[in-house]
């Protein structure tokens, strides 16, 4: 292999990379703040893309009915929460946040899916009908069960997955989409020709890094959601209720995993169910970076991004063999080298 | 007078252990009431119990509410706080920002984070380690960062649990000079203690909790020249 | 009555293929399979706490292996059923022995990116014949006939989850089965009993490894063609979720869980696509559902909630065994244990600052202080729960500094918890059995055959002795959860006792006891020193401590604030203000 190959398959890498860098945030932070391995995160940036993809194409997009759902069961749930504790006083409140805000954007997105519409529209559509689906699942699936050990919310993030991707299927049908890009242009940076795109991703993951850390280091509700993951019950004793931080990290998780979508949309076909691996890659990325550090992950996607490449080039069926085949080792060296865990929970199930 | 927080027959058990059985006990406003007891009497988990954190049955007011519905955020938010045993200190982050999170119920109040020089003024070794992580710490710088957390909440009431644990003689000096000026700004406080003639001396009504229940009650000043307080402690000679 | 349940179970199975014909033989052969491979599940995750996404690729590993040894090297099945199991086998020693040791989440992290590793290979290799995977593989055959047909094939497969279900029944009822079962209480309580945790949880995983293959290679043989689509992380997880809605708690839970989902996607396969266009997974929307359900509410599964309502049996007193043979226990008065300058750091906290103390064979001695003085992290020093900063920990004629807590325990030094560690969902007797694990010789393969009887008898027997010794030998047979706090205590002692030990360090053992309690476990405490058993007693409770022993070190800050009888101690100014305090 020669430097130019070597230079070729590295901006193809990093193309790559930059898809799994967005996707790794997104999942480093719902882990900092919850303790929740956010395995759906994936799907949720596959439905972007599938819903931008629809709305330039003219049709509704599935999110138009998959919200709406997600809403009415996680109202159901909120309901039977309430009613258990004795508080139907709260019955309204609960149908406002749970029912009809996270319903709105469908509603809106429902006459004016199927028309023209401008590029910014539907992109703002697009992020209005992915923002509820992380608060929803997370109120459905995860809230019942905060205390319960990482290991079973693991479990539950994965079943998640699969059950969400069948739904997906049903509303979005089999069949792949792939948005418009954002910008067409290509630069050529010495004898390397990158694309617009591929350094609009790269740009954008680096704002989004710098806004995750200027909103976890500066701002207080930042910090409440840190000291939520840090201190479950010091949080609660000064006020903090981890089911709203709870809420607000999967607020945000949406909003990451829209942009991601947008971004990463025009650059690969996407279906229902290509969320999964993508995400899964991010996750090997997220774990080499060590789980705990946001440009820590970053660095993590990028070279799994790389490594994808350099093996794609050897032979191209074995790149997923290589991306998780690489955790192994990963693992055993971050166990050599870092200390014991000091005990290990007990009753993990 | 009225009491600003009242437990009558409060239970508390973790599956078949019934760790607190039926106790009463009343704190007035502005006086400082003490619960002492050996180890493993019950007192973290009655104080766990009156802050919501445990399920518990019994009725327990506070300033002329039945807390029964209220969850431990909204018990916070109505000036009703806990320094537990454990600190629960948030780690990883400075003690500038567990100080600052201490007024969280207030964030959306302009100039929230004033009070933060307040209670640098009362803790000036606080103010010295403001950008360290509050793991780093020492036991002593602990505890006084949990009171400081403690007092960004505004309490009414603020229960302490062993505040002077593990802390040596000159550090519990110090924390019983604070807790005693916290009276001076009108908060109550709900002390449950080991170091029984610290907390007696700081007192003014105590408790003493053997095996989930009260097993004795009075004035501090009482108490502390009581017999079966010693021998409670020093063993039944 | 919950004896004869395995047997009739077998009989009845036996019988189903003279009342059923076809289609229902068939599913009831895919149930069969499905279940071989969350049997492993069963023991890995209900028993051993461990949990795997890819079991479902260790079936693809076995059910390839076989196939490609029957149809391209052209040998017997029945040899490939041994090529499955070993390469399942081995490879599941090769990944556990990698990633066993990981905490927490990246275990089962590492079990999806693993099982997706080897999902994408199969697809991938010219070898397995790409996506396509490998057909026309030979069915087995007995005594010269091929088992071809749909009967056949449902014997094949059940005969052989039956044998497996049998050795599994058999190895979770001995004495390394219920090291396995003691798993999930944590590793400091396993280790404190001598169990390597480790190997336990890599023989664990080999052996769920191995049922994955023998699962793989009767999908090979029954089906008679493999493609990589039924290995992938979706299929994983349908096992781990039939483990646990069965209920991974026991071994017929794999068989309920793979029932229920294998017949409930049928029909739902059958019913979903009227009323849906675009189907194709909406079983999996149900069970995700299910399975989110079961996780919130009932991770016990349904075998719980059936046995409820089932007679309890029972059972008699374990019968007369030769004993055990006994260590001799030192000379009184030789020292056993001995501290010089222990030290511990945590960061800034200095816990321990330069502790010294000896400990002489026959006498009971108390460790005290007030709260925070730093005897828990001294207790941790002297049973290898945790190293010092510095200074030397000697037991006996051995320097155990830095000595892992297991190595400690098997020396002779037997420990309770301050927050007591039982196995609730286990009985008094089995829990005491587990503190004589070391004094056992049976492993898996004798267990497996039941040629561990002899031993587990005498294990059984020392076992109800050390119970009928503390005062629990009436309730031997019920479950160690339902205890009050104070018997549990007292049952803590008795599995220290069965570990046949020259010392017996107990943490806070009277603390939240009323007084009754503490007056009995007092009154075994000296008799047990009247049999010449050295005891250390680490006690906050002065009252407990100053009737009972015969020497107190009294720790403040860290450091040996005083030691003597009980009387000095107690007439001691310095001790009665570090107890009382008075500095206020």
């Amino acid at each position: 292999m020669n430097l130019d190959l070597a230079l070729l398959l590295a901006q193809d890498g990093i193309a790559n990379g930059a898809i799994y860098v967005l996707v790794a945030l997104g999942i480093v932070l719902v882990f900092l703040v919850t303790r929740i391995i956010f395995v759906p995160f994936g799907d949720l940036v596959a439905y972007g893309a599938l819903t931008l993809a629809a709305i330039q194409e003219g049709q509704r997009p599935g999110t138009i009915w998959l919200v709406p759902m997600l809403a009415v069961l996680a109202f159901a749930v909120e309901a039977a929460s309430l009613l258990h504790k004795g508080a139907a006083h709260r019955l309204p409140r609960a149908a406002l946040v749970w029912l009809v805000l996270p319903a709105l954007p469908a509603l809106a997105a429902w006459p004016l899916a199927g028309r023209e519409l401008p590029d910014l529209l539907g992109i703002v559509l697009t992020v209005a009908l992915i923002l509820p689906i992380g608060p929803l699942l997370y109120r459905i699936a995860y809230r019942p069960i905060a205390d319960a050990p990482v290991l079973v919310l693991l479990i539950v993030s994965v079943v998640l997955h699969f059950a969400i991707s069948g739904v997906a299927l049903v509303f979005f049908g089999p069949e792949g989409g792939r948005p418009r890009p954002l910008i067409r242009a290509m630069f050529e940076i010495g004898d390397m020709i990158v694309s617009a795109q591929t350094l609009l991703m790269l740009a954008c993951s680096a704002l989004a890094a710098f806004g995750l850390w200027l909103f976890f280091e500066r701002s207080i509700a930042g910090k409440a959601l840190r000291a939520t993951a840090v201190n479950r019950v010091g949080a609660r004793l000064v006020g903090i209720r981890p089911g709203v931080t709870g809420g607000t990290a999967f607020l945000l998780a949406s909003a990451l995993a829209a942009l991601s979508g947008l971004l990463i949309g025009p650059v690969t076909t996407l279906s229902y169910d290509s969320g999964f691996v993508i995400g899964l890659k991010s996750f090997v990325g997220a774990i080499i970076g060590g789980l705990v550090s946001y440009p820590g992950a970053a660095l993590g996607a990028l070279f799994v991004g790389l490594l994808e490449s350099f093996t794609a080039f050897y032979d191209s069926s074995f790149k997923e063999v290589a991306v998780f085949a690489i955790l192994v080792p990963v693992l055993v060296l971050r166990s050599l080298v870092t200390a014991k865990p000091a005990d290990d929970e007990e009753d993990e199930l | 007078m009225t009491a600003l927080l009242r437990a009558e027959g409060l239970h508390v058990s973790y599956g078949r252990v019934d760790a607190v059985r039926g106790v009463s006990l009343a704190v007035e406003a502005g006086r400082i009431v003490t619960v002492i007891g050996p180890n493993g009497a019950g007192k973290t988990t009655l104080l766990a119990a009156l802050m919501g954190l445990l399920p518990s049955r019994g009725t327990v007011t506070y300033d002329g509410a039945d807390l029964a519905r209220f969850e431990v955020e909204d018990r916070v938010e109505r000036g009703l706080c806990l320094v537990p045993e454990a600190r629960e200190l948030f780690g990883d982050m400075s003690v500038a920002d567990n100080l600052l999170l201490g007024a969280y119920p207030f964030r959306r109040e302009r100039g929230f984070r004033a009070k933060l020089d307040d209670v640098y003024a009362r803790f000036p070794r606080l103010a010295e380690r403001r950008g360290q992580t509050a793991s780093t710490l020492s036991g002593g710088e602990r505890q006084m960062l949990a009171l400081g957390r403690a007092l960004m909440m505004r309490p009414r009431l603020l229960m302490l649990d062993e505040p002077s644990l593990g802390l040596a003689p000159l550090i519990v000096r110090e924390i019983f000079r604070i807790i005693m000026g916290l009276r001076e700004l009108g908060v109550s406080i709900l002390l449950v203690e080991q170091n029984a003639r610290a907390a007696l001396e700081s007192a003014d009504y105590g408790y003493v909790l053997e095996t989930g229940e009260i097993s004795l009650h009075g004035p501090a000043a009482e108490l502390l020249h009581d017999p079966r307080v010693t021998a409670t402690y020093l063993g039944g000679a | 009555m919950r004896r004869l349940l395995p047997l009739g179970f077998a009989m009845a199975m036996a019988l189903l293929p003279l009342v059923l014909k076809g289609y229902p033989i068939t599913l009831l052969s895919y149930v069969g399979m499905a279940a071989t491979a969350a049997l492993g599940l069963v023991l890995l995750t209900g028993m051993g706490g461990l949990t795997s996404f890819g079991q479902a690729a260790f079936v693809g590993v076995g059910a390839y292996t076989t196939a490609w040894l029957t149809t391209v090297a052209g040998v017997s099945p029945w040899l490939g059923l041994l090529g499955a199991m070993a390469t399942t086998g081995g490879l599941a020693l090769l990944l556990g022995g990698a990633t066993l040791r990981l905490g927490g989440h990246l275990l089962p992290l590492s079990t999806i990116a693993w099982g997706l590793a080897l999902f994408f290979l199969f697809g991938n290799l010219d070898a397995l014949g790409r996506h396509n995977g490998i057909g026309d593989i030979p069915p087995a055959s007995l005594g010269g006939m091929a088992l071809r047909s749909a009967n056949a094939g449902f014997y094949l497969i059940w005969v052989g989850l039956g044998l497996a279900m049998w050795a599994c029944a058999n190895l979770l009822d001995s004495r390394q089965g219920r090291a396995i079962r003691s798993l999930r209480g944590g590793s400091a309580m396993a280790e404190s009993l001598g169990i390597s945790t480790f190997r336990l949880r890599l023989s664990v995983f080999v052996i769920a490894g191995l049922l994955a293959g023998l699962s793989g290679w009767q999908v090979a043989h029954v089906q008679r063609y493999v493609s990589p689509t039924a290995f992938d992380v979706g299929p994983g997880i349908e096992y781990l979720f039939m483990a646990m809605l069965g209920g991974a708690g026991h071994i017929f839970g794999a068989v309920v869980g793979a029932g229920l989902v294998t017949i409930a996607r049928d029909v739902l396969q059958d019913v979903l696509p009227k009323f849906v266009a675009n189907s194709g997974q909406l079983e999996v929307v149900v069970f995700g559902a299910v399975f989110i359900v079961v996780l919130q509410r009932a991770r016990g599964g349904l075998i719980p909630v059936v046995l409820r309502w089932l007679p309890r049996a029972t059972r008699p007193p374990p019968p007369d065994a030769p004993k055990l043979p006994r260590r001799a226990q030192p000379a009184a008065g030789t020292m056993v244990l001995a501290a010089h300058g222990l030290v511990k750091r945590f960061g800034g906290l200095v816990a321990v600052n330069d502790l010294s103390f000896e400990l002489r064979a026959g006498e009971i001695l108390g460790l005290i202080g007030p709260n925070g003085a730093g005897k828990s992290t001294t207790f941790n020093l002297l049973t290898g729960a945790a190293p010092p900063t510095a200074g030397r920990v000697r037991f006996l004629d051995a320097d155990i500094t830095g000595e892992p807590a297991r190595l400690v325990a098997m020396r002779g030094l037997a420990r309770t918890f301050q927050h007591v560690r039982l196995r609730p969902t286990m009985s008094l007797l089995e829990n005491t059995m587990l503190g004589a694990h070391p004094r056992g010789r049976a492993g898996m393969l004798r267990a497996v055959f039941r040629l561990d009887r002899a031993e587990e008898r005498q294990l059984r027997a020392e076992a109800m002795a050390q119970l009928r010794r503390v005062g629990l030998g009436d309730m031997a047979h019920e479950l160690a959860g339902n205890l009050p706090l104070g018997r549990q205590r007292v049952l803590e002692v008795a599995r220290a006792l069965a570990a046949d030990p020259m010392l017996i360090v107990l943490d806070e053992p009277a603390a939240g006891l009323r007084r009754p309690e503490k007056r009995a476990l007092a009154d075994l405490l000296r008799s047990l020193r009247a049999e010449g058993l050295t005891i250390l007693l680490v006690e906050h409770d002065m009252e407990f401590v100053m009737e009972l022993v015969d020497r107190i070190v009294v720790m403040d800050f860290g450091a040996r604030l005083a030691e003597g009888t009980p009387a000095a101690i107690r007439a001691d100014a310095r001790v009665q203000q570090a107890y009382l305090g008075g500095v206020a």
